[in-house]
């Protein structure tokens, strides 16, 4: 705790900096002109086409980011952690659905731009609806609320075929013609770029909600909810008005979800997109602004690359997250703004070195696992769909002792060597950590 | 006869089996200065528990400025006009020292559940935040996340969100408790300064603060109140002695 | 009258099977604080423990070497998991067990395939017990009742006649009481931890071929055991045993009874049909809607007594 108010300390916490918008975001800017960069990287120049798998995974990223973010309003700003968050996702994409199929029809006109936002519509409709149950309890019973009403939107999503299609979901086209632009959104690239344009706009929003009198009052009402009721608020509204704009926002995502799969069935609604969104938050890091949005940005890659070599992509996911959950509450950006203060101080030289001893042991530890849990995935699942163990060409046999027993030493040799090294590490950072205190303490 | 700002009648208090205040009545006029004290254990904090809304009475009625409110929920009480700090500080240690009076400020002022004001640009709002500050003679301090503050200076922080929203009635509990003498003596003028022309109800230990501030002081022994009057009526008063003064008075 | 006497006495072997694994968590919930999402993949644990020694060895010995498994297991993961994570808090205690939680379907899905495994009843009690009413009560059923009244009754003895058994009461409803009075509470933790992935483990030895055993079997109980908890109350078995029961009907019920809310409604003279508006939802029968009625307890529990039936402290 107390390092994270050092740094904050270290730097002035009102926004009153000169300097203009330029200089204060300019990592947000670099980000999005990456982002409108990179499929002109992916580009295949021999077949003048866009990379499918490329734009496919940007998109994906782009709707999970304003996901995370929806959630983190819940989880990092109000202290709310929720269980059935994806619901509000879901039933966004099914409202898009449905209304994307009525445009096409010729029931409603909107431009296709504007889709998206009646999925935040319905969204926050749900919300509501759903938020005022829930937002009478805090913390664990809250927790509990969530996953019930998650759980009974999933059998429903299931049950009832009017709404929601059943088990095949609904269908629906995006090329309904209608745009403020004269595009048609037919090519994935158009619909990946009008998911920039709303993740730019959602994130803007969701930044701006985070100083105004809600968005302060709900971090009080986390942090202190006795002192927030006697400064006149009741925290049972506050968190109402923020679970609910968190749904909008969700909605939001779904309804992009909607456009650029053109389908929205009930996995959309059910506890693994709810889980999904806790991760990304949770392993991005709940205290900052962008931790959601580099864990959305890692969870994505982590599925769409490793997925497509393991079947076991989810154990590292999970194990990931434990290890954040023990060792690193903060998450990937925690982790980062840690070392704020130190290299403020230009003192990061100092842990150059034992964090560059941590590099080997990480190696080894990090492959003998991945070598032990493919075996054993191998041995099962893979057997089954008759698939072998290939590694830069050659075979590994899960059934022989060898490969055991190398993803065994590996991972623990490996682990007492990371094990002397961290503590080392953890001597160094602490040493550092003293100097900087002494310095501040002198007048 | 002016209009009493807190009125306690015959309030009874019972945690399970275990009763904790036995029928206490207190009428405390507007802009008194009014001090409870008592051994530990006497039910000083409970009684500002009822009066704040932090528990339910378990008979009884407490009336703020003529109107019930026991029953009412904390922030019900609290924007009717009463505010009280903790006898463990509690502020916003996360956020800045400005920020923290200005989530004081904000109801009072009209803002509520508002998503569409930018905090940032609330002039009036933020130059109110920095008078506050100044008469808590924290003004320098503005910038510090609140947590990083030394005791003293997160009492007086804690004063200044009390007093922000414009509440005429104020419990303070234990404000100088854990202070030094000079700190003691700094706190009691902040605090004579800014409650001047409100209703002040304190809980307090130090007996020279109390002597010094105090209208009217309440001596309040096992849930009962034994004396209630003047500073110096008190001080000689016998039963208050055996109980808790001690004969040995300055 | 034959369907309501039988469906009674399923309803009251699933109870059962439901307390056992629900008593764990409710012990676990009330003192500790944490809701432990992994319990029920301890069951699953128990159940596949249970397939792979019957599988070897023989039935009679899963049923005391699986529980002490997920005992030990219990232990381990309190000892080295939870304990560290404790200091971040109550929600990162609950974070942790879901990870673990993760973890450990995606494991037994990798040790032993996606498909669910022929953990059997074994042979000498895959028979009719009686018959009533020209049904015939199952061998195997008449035996989970069995092990779970010797349960209930082992827990309820140890509660109320050893000293653990106080201590573990005094905690269950004051917990930091217990821990100022000298007690190692560290200890007691530990203990009930272990005690309670026990019993899990053994509602997966004797639930497992009852059910299926299969790697989604966590993922389908733990909400239902969750819902159990909830409803009984914190830091009350006696809630916790009623709601099991409550439970245990409710579900066996309505498979049982083929009506809609358009039933109903027909009864006070209005009509339904598929067409009308919100016809979907008022024309399904009862048993198709059965895996909603949980949360549907949930939620209404949540919003009228959040305290549960007979709880007696908030969570």
């Amino acid at each position: 705790m107390s390092e994270s108010l050092l740094d904050t300390a270290a730097r002035p916490v009102t926004a009153a900096r000169a300097g203009g918008l330029l200089r204060r975001h300019w990592a947000w800017l670099a980000a999005l002109a990456i982002a409108l960069a990179l499929p002109w990287l992916l580009f295949d120049w021999t077949r003048a086409r866009h990379s499918g798998f490329g734009v496919a995974m940007l998109s994906q990223m782009g709707m999970m980011i304003i996901f995370a973010l929806s959630y983190n309003m819940q989880m990092g700003h109000a202290g709310l952690l929720s269980f059935g968050h994806a619901v509000f996702f879901g039933l966004g994409g099914y409202c898009t659905a449905h209304l994307l199929n009525t445009i096409k029809a010729g029931g409603f006109w909107l431009p296709v731009e504007l889709v998206p936002l009646v999925g935040g519509l319905g969204g926050l409709a749900f919300a509501i609806v759903f938020g005022y149950v829930a937002t009478k309890q805090r913390a664990t019973a809250f927790a509990m609320i969530t996953l019930g009403i998650g759980e009974l939107v999933t059998s429903c999503a299931l049950m009832f075929k009017s709404f929601f299609g059943g088990e095949s979901g609904v269908s629906t086209n995006r090329v309904v013609g209608t745009s403020l632009f004269g595009l048609n959104y037919g090519p994935s690239i158009q619909v990946y770029y009008l998911i920039i344009a709303w993740t730019v706009i959602a994130l803007a929003l969701m930044r701006l909600l985070t100083e105004t009198p809600l968005g302060r009052m709900a971090n009080a009402c986390r942090d202190n909810f006795e002192r927030a009721q006697f400064v006149g608020y009741d925290p049972r509204m506050v968190r109402f008005f923020q679970f609910a704009l968190s749904g909008f926002f969700a909605g939001i995502a779904g309804g992009l979800y909607a456009l650029t799969y053109e389908i929205v069935t009930f996995d959309t609604v059910a506890g693994g997109m709810s889980a999904n969104a806790l991760l990304m938050t949770y392993i991005g890091g709940v205290g900052t602004f962008a931790g959601p949005v580099v864990g959305a940005i890692l969870i994505v890659l982590l599925q769409s690359w490793v997925s497509l070599l393991s079947n076991s992509w989810l154990v590292y996911v999970g194990v990931l997250f434990i290890l954040m959950v023990t060792f690193a509450p903060g998450g990937i950006a925690g982790l980062v703004l840690m070392h704020q203060p130190i290299s403020r101080r230009g003192r990061m030289g100092r842990l150059a070195v034992p964090y560059a001893r941590l590099v080997g042991p990480s190696l080894f530890v990090v492959v003998g696992f991945v070598l032990l849990i493919e075996l054993c995935s191998f041995l099962t699942i893979g057997a089954s769909q008759g698939k072998t163990f290939t590694l830069a060409g050659a075979t590994i046999h899960p059934k022989s002792a060898v490969p055991w027993a190398i993803g065994a030493l590996l991972l623990g040799g490996g682990g007492l060597w990371l094990w002397r090294e961290g503590r080392r590490a953890r001597s160094a950072w602490d040493a550092v950590m003293e100097e900087i205190k002494a310095a501040a303490a002198r007048p | 006869m002016s209009e009493s700002a807190i009125r306690l009648r015959d309030v009874h208090k019972r945690f399970g089996p275990t009763p904790i205040i036995l029928g206490v009545s207190l009428d405390i006029a507007r802009g008194q200065r009014h001090a409870i004290i008592g051994p530990n254990g006497a039910g000083k904090t409970t009684l500002f528990n009822l009066m704040s809304g932090r528990f339910p009475v378990s008979s009884g009625s407490i009336e703020l400025n003529g109107r019930p409110i026991d029953g009412l929920a904390p922030h019900q009480i609290n924007r009717l006009g009463l505010s009280r700090s903790f006898q463990i500080t509690s502020i916003f240690s996360r956020m800045s020292v400005l920020e923290n009076v200005r989530c004081g400020l904000l109801w009072s002022r009209g803002y509520h559940y508002s998503f569409w004001h930018l905090l940032g640009r609330e002039r009036a709002l933020n130059e109110a935040a920095r008078r506050l500050l100044d008469d808590v003679n924290l003004e320098s301090r503005r910038d510090v996340p609140a947590g990083l503050l030394s005791y003293a200076e997160q009492r007086a922080l804690e004063i200044g969100i009390t007093i922000a929203g414009g509440a005429d009635t104020i419990l303070l509990d234990e404000p100088t408790a854990g202070m030094s003498r000079t700190e003691a003596n700094h706190a009691v003028e902040l605090i004579r300064r800014v409650t001047a022309g409100k209703t002040l109800v304190m809980v307090e230990h130090d007996m020279s603060v109390v002597f010094d501030l105090a209208d009217v002081v309440t001596v309040l022994v096992y849930g009962e109140v034994i004396a209630s009057d003047a500073p110096a009526a008190i001080r000689a008063n016998r039963a208050v002695q055996d109980a808790y003064l001690g004969t040995e008075a300055h | 009258m034959e369907v309501l006497l039988v469906s009674l006495l399923n309803g009251l072997v699933y109870g059962m099977l439901l307390f056992m694994l629900a008593s764990g968590l409710t012990l676990i919930f009330s003192m500790m604080g944490v809701l432990n999402f992994a319990h029920a993949s301890v069951y699953m644990l128990g159940a596949y423990f249970a397939y792979e020694v019957s599988r070897h060895v023989g039935f009679w010995p899963a049923l005391v070497v699986a529980p002490v498994l997920c005992g030990a297991i219990g232990a381990l993961i309190e000892m080295y998991g939870l304990r560290r994570v404790h200091k971040n808090g109550h929600i990162a205690e609950l974070l942790f067990t879901f990870g673990l939680a993760f973890i450990i379907d995606k494991g037994v899905q990798m040790a032993w395939g996606l498909l669910p495994v022929a953990y059997r009843v074994p042979p000498v009690l895959d028979r009719p017990l009686f018959t009533i009413y020209g049904t015939n009560f199952h061998a195997y059923r008449g035996f989970m009742l069995l092990i779970s009244a010797l349960m209930f009754c082992a827990i309820w003895l140890m509660l109320t006649r050893t000293r653990l058994g106080l201590v573990i009461q005094a905690a269950l409803t004051h917990p930091e009481m217990v821990g100022a009075l000298g007690h190692n509470v560290p200890r007691v933790f530990t203990t009930v931890f272990a005690g309670g992935s026990a019993l899990a483990g053994l509602a997966g030895v004797i639930g497992g071929n009852y059910l299926v055993t299969e790697p989604s079997m966590a993922f389908t109980m733990g909400p239902i055991v969750f819902v159990v908890v909830v409803f009984g109350g914190l830091g009350s078995l006696a809630g916790c045993f009623i709601a099991s029961l409550i439970m245990g009907f409710v579900q066996t019920f309505a498979v049982v009874f083929d009506v809609s809310l358009a039933n109903v409604l027909a009864l006070v003279g209005i009509t339904v049909t598929e067409a009308s508006p919100f016809g979907e939802v008022l024309t399904i029968p009862l048993p198709r809607i059965g895996a909603l009625l949980p949360y549907v307890m949930l939620v209404l529990i949540l919003l009228f007594k959040p305290r549960g039936l007979l709880g007696t402290r908030d969570t």
